[in-house]
């Protein structure tokens, strides 16, 4: 049996096969809890209840909104470029889901465990943009076509940053896979031991880059309703306009993986003692995620121009600064090393 | 390894680095009002370069792993290349700032220009060769069009960027060729798995290769972009583009035909041979119809080039030599030149037109005397200098067999003289119209007087360039 | 065939493929999206080379960025398209007679293609094996090819410079946000409180 699996081409197939099901139906899964927890803190916020009605406190509104939104019509518009139309809302769900492929949530536990993951989740996510330009221009309309270009060039000049923080962390660890720079955050001190104090400033320009990247607010012109409607959503309804929704929360859930597993050391304990487990990844994930929906919830959202001047003018070179601090700090050994764990890594 | 490596890369590091903190200063400052200062001590930092260059060592060193090669060759190709550099500098600094032209972005440019064409002329690899090259031509096309209100000029930095990637695309398609065949892209390589009898894929690749270079030196049958690129972009800035990076060009194309094929002289012989001729009579016939003084100097450069090829088709150390003081003898002319048509002006406007120079000689007869003889330099009318560097080519050739050559060189000179004579004439002997402005500014006076003056006291010994041509050479062609 | 070699064959029909539509697709903007197909592909065809940076950095760099100003530009472009082909015919038959003979001298070279004696030894891997490519490329890139990879930075430098002297123009007639002096503003000093009665006004 476990020969079938191991050294068969059909076998070895379908363990792949099983092995992402059984990544995605819990990630699919977890996603409609986490819409439903979205919008409750948003209402405790504005001191409203929130989804209540459909299944115990309303748990079950995800599913509810899922099978409306399966069920209804989908509405093409006259002069829809229709193959990129459909196109879109299928890229971006599809690029959402495979950058999964590389995220461990325990030591060892990833469906591809190759050295060069962190590149490989900042490429997909990197492709995320075409969903969202192809969706806004195949619309054939005005308010869609402006959300693209504004997604476009947003996330264009947030992904740089992302990719200058990140290298910071890459030049601490010496390698670019996601076990070894968790594995590089394990040490006596527990949650001291962590990236976030070692790259303290760069947790938050990596957050709030994040935020910008997946078009969460403040950030989330693409689609601010009060001045495009809905942006490049406009136009999309019924299962479509599902699957944008799907990538879009998904991408977010995978910058809360990100974070945990650059900054806030994975599935280590933050107590020294207590055992290590994807008990602790799921739950700095689920509090990532909390703080998005607090950022959702309590800010109001950036003029372009701001965004623009804050992605180039103050992020871009603070990464950038930091990138060449922590070469000094690694290439000489500052603290004991406490920027150089190559030993632990690479 | 790699700090002694550095070492031997010192100037160009210099340069880089000055460019780059000048820029920095410069936008964090007062910008553009920085310029004339910045365009000063860019010329003088490329007069201390080539100081620097031609007093240092004189030995053959070699920087990583042989990409990048410091010889004799190099050196005086590098002293020639900054100091006409640093003359075009000076001479374009009246201009720009007349016409409200002078972003400090141009003398840095050019600063990294030079360093590009640095390194081409020291290029010992076939990327380091692209690099280079790429670092010179992207510098020039954004010069080009330096003047972007006027459609002429930003005509210019576009065909000549689109022609200038093309060509670069022809010469990356001959450098694949070739590091396919031979496994490597450093000369020393190539010229080893060459040998002597290159197979059919090499000489693709050598084709390619030439074509590529032929567009960069503006070498007719791909010099359709010269014309046009010299009369759209603003003066200084084509007389820039007629003096420095025509010698970093020729200098590679000689660099790359002796250090890489240096085995299979035949084989790129008929191919410059060939270049040479068509430039030569195609810039001395095509320049006849010319009344624009920029176009006509355009295929001036185009004939100009010719001759400089002729010495490279010979395939000796004599050509190269020869080569090396053409280019030399050319790029002082043109620098005159171009201070006299930076001069160029009405009501302190300039001017391009030929018959704008009608009876200069009366109102300006020194001024006008100078350019005679400057003109006569460019036609090699003996006893001028330029004489000479056509002597030096035609013999080069005529020594390595080429008779055939030389005399196609000696009759498109013959040609190419009408049109040159014919601005002497103009100058002497034309109906007066409005004359030009009368004033010049003393860099561009100096400059054209002391290019005159070399030409006719050149004649004594060529002011020693000989030997250290020879020497040049002697270190390329073994 | 083995599972690798058909996924090559994939790949490099899709490199192809993309290429062709590339060209022929009448609309730009498919043209893009087939472009980055092709991109994609041939990230492809570098992982199966074992060039698995070169592959990410093909995706980051081409198709996350590149590609994507490219589609930016080629949606907001409102070019007539016909006119251009319209355009094009008549420089069609030249075109092709060149194509075809440059076609030919190619097929002539491949088929006296010969490679040069000792290309073994000229061709041996820069890097010992058994380092990740990225190490290798590293070591390579601040190494042998430091000078190199120093010019590469620069002419990216001149690039953007010059993207800047030729476009930016500074404009004297527009407001402009100065966020310092707004952080600074002190309202003690910018605004005044006033106790209005009711009814009473100011």
């Amino acid at each position: 049996m476990v020969e079938f699996f191991t050294t068969t081409n059909l076998g070895i197939v379908l363990l792949t096969l099983g092995q992402i099901l059984l990544l995605i139906l819990p990630l699919l899964g977890a996603l409609a809890f986490l819409m439903y927890a979205d919008r409750k803190v948003w209402a405790a916020v504005q001191m409203r209840r929130g989804p209540n009605v459909v299944g115990p406190f309303g748990l079950l509104q995800s599913f509810a909104d899922l099978l409306k939104y399966v069920f209804k019509e989908i509405v093409v518009p006259a002069g829809a470029d229709k193959t990129v139309f459909f196109l879109a809302p299928m890229i971006s769900f599809v690029l959402a889901l495979i950058a999964w492929a590389v995220i461990p949530f325990n030591d060892g536990w990833v469906l591809a465990d190759i050295n060069v993951a962190i590149l490989y989740v900042f490429a997909i996510s990197s492709l995320e943009v075409y969903g969202v330009i192809m969706g806004g221009w195949a619309s054939n309309s005005k308010y869609p076509f402006l959300g693209s270009l504004r997604s476009a060039a947003q996330m264009i000049s947030y992904e740089v940053s992302i990719g200058l923080i990140i290298i910071g962390v890459i030049i601490s660890t010496g390698s670019m896979n996601f076990g070894d720079i968790v594995n590089a955050q394990d040490g006596n001190a527990g949650l001291f031991n962590w990236y976030w104090v070692a790259h303290f400033p760069m947790l938050f320009l990596f957050f709030i880059s994040a935020l910008a990247e997946t078009n969460r607010p403040p950030f989330d012109l693409p689609e601010a309703e009060s001045e495009l409607v809905a942006g490049y959503q406009v136009e999309y309804s019924s299962t479509p306009f599902l699957l944008f929704m799907i990538g879009e929360l998904t991408a977010v859930v995978l910058m809360c993986a990100l974070v945990t597993l650059l900054f806030l050391g994975g599935w280590l304990s933050p107590i020294p003692g207590l055992p290590d487990g994807v008990i602790w990844m799921i739950l700095k994930m689920v509090f990532c995620f909390f703080i998005f929906a607090m950022v959702k919830a309590i800010t109001p959202r950036y003029r372009y121009d701001q965004l623009m001047r804050l992605g180039w003018k103050v992020f871009l070179p603070m990464s950038l600064a930091w990138v060449v601090i922590v070469a000094f700090l690694a290439k000489y050994e500052v603290l004991g090393g406490f920027w150089a764990r190559w030993t632990i890594g690479g | 390894m790699i700090s002694s490596d550095l070492s031997i890369i010192l100037p160009e590091i210099a340069l880089a680095i000055f460019a780059m903190v000048a820029l920095i200063v410069a936008v964090y400052t007062a910008k553009d009002k920085l310029a004339p200062m910045l365009t000063w001590l860019t010329a003088a930092v490329f007069v201390i370069l080539a100081f620097w260059i031609g007093t240092g060592s004189d030995s053959t060193r070699v920087a990583f792993e042989g990409a990048f090669v410091d010889d004799g060759f190099a050196r005086f190709a590098k002293v020639t290349i900054l100091l006409s550099a640093a003359a075009v500098l000076v001479m374009s600094l009246d201009y720009l700032e007349k016409r409200d032209l002078l972003r400090f972005e141009y003398p840095l440019l050019i600063a990294l220009a030079a360093v590009g064409m640095m390194v081409m002329v020291s290029a010992g690899d076939l990327m380091a060769l692209y690099m280079g090259l790429e670092l010179q031509s992207l510098s020039l096309y954004v010069v080009a069009s330096l003047r972007r209100d006027s459609a002429k000029s930003t005509e210019a930095g576009l065909k000549y960027f689109v022609l200038g990637a093309l060509s670069s695309g022809l010469l990356l398609y001959g450098a694949s060729l070739t590091y396919g065949f031979a496994g490597t892209t450093l000369f020393a390589g190539i010229i080893e798995a060459a040998g002597n009898e290159p197979s059919l894929g090499l000489i693709f690749g050598l084709v390619f290769l030439i074509s590529g270079f032929a567009f960069k030196v503006s070498a007719a049958p791909f010099h359709m972009w010269t014309p046009d690129v010299y009369e759209g972009s603003p003066t200084p800035v084509t007389a820039f583009f007629a003096t420095a990076p025509k010698v970093a060009a020729m200098a590679l194309f000689a660099r790359v035909v002796h250090d890489a094929f240096g085995g299979n002289v035949g084989d790129w012989q008929q191919i410059v041979a060939f270049l040479a001729v068509v430039s030569m009579f195609l810039g001395a016939i095509a320049a006849i119809g010319q009344t624009n003084i920029k176009r006509l100097m355009a295929y001036s450069s185009i004939a100009h080039m010719g001759f400089a090829l002729m010495g490279l088709a010979a395939g000796t150390a004599f050509g190269v030599q020869a080569m090396l003081i053409y280019m030399a003898i050319y790029v002082t002319m043109n620098i005159g030149t171009f201070a006299f048509i930076l001069s160029m002006e009405r009501d302190g406007r300039p001017v391009t037109d030929i018959a704008s120079l009608k009876m200069y000689s009366r109102s300006e007869p020194l001024k006008a005397l100078a350019m005679l003889v400057l003109l006569f330099s460019l036609a090699g009318v003996p006893p001028m200098v330029g004489f000479f560097g056509k002597f030096y080519v035609l013999r080069a050739a005529y020594d390595a067999g080429l008779a055939w050559l030389a005399i196609a060189g000696v009759v498109a000179s013959v040609i190419g003289a009408f049109y040159y004579l014919r601005i002497v004439y103009f100058m002497y002997f034309g109906e007066t119209e409005e004359p030009l402005d009368g004033q010049m500014s003393p860099a561009l006076w100096a400059a054209l007087m002391v290019s005159a003056a070399v030409m006719v006291f050149g004649v004594v010994n060529l002011f020693g360039i000989e030997p250290l041509a020879a020497a040049a050479a002697e270190t390329l062609v073994n | 065939m083995t599972v690798a070699d058909f996924i090559f064959y994939v790949f490099a029909l899709s490199t192809l493929v993309g290429g062709l539509f590339t060209v022929v697709s009448r609309n730009p903007v498919h043209s893009v999206l087939w472009l980055i197909l092709a991109f994609l592909s041939a990230a492809g065809l570098f992982i199966l080379l074992g060039a698995e940076f070169v592959a990410m950095l093909l995706m980051i760099v081409y198709v996350g960025a590149v590609a994507v100003l490219f589609l930016f530009v080629v949606m907001m472009l409102d070019v007539d398209f016909a006119e251009l082909k319209a355009e094009m015919t008549k420089y069609m038959p030249l075109a092709l007679l060149i194509g075809v003979i440059i076609l030919m001298q190619l097929a002539l070279a491949f088929g006296a293609w010969g490679y040069s004696d000792g290309i073994e030894t000229r061709l041996a891997a820069p890097v010992d094996g058994g380092i990740q490519n990225t190490a290798g490329l590293g070591t390579l890139l601040y190494d042998k090819y430091f000078m190199l990879f120093q010019l590469a930075g620069l002419i990216l430098l001149v690039a953007m410079i010059g993207a800047i002297v030729l476009t930016l123009r500074h404009r004297q007639d527009i407001k402009r946000q100065d966020i310092l002096a707004q952080m600074y503003r002190d309202p003690a000093k910018a605004m005044e409180l006033k106790d209005v009665k009711p009814g009473q006004g100011l």
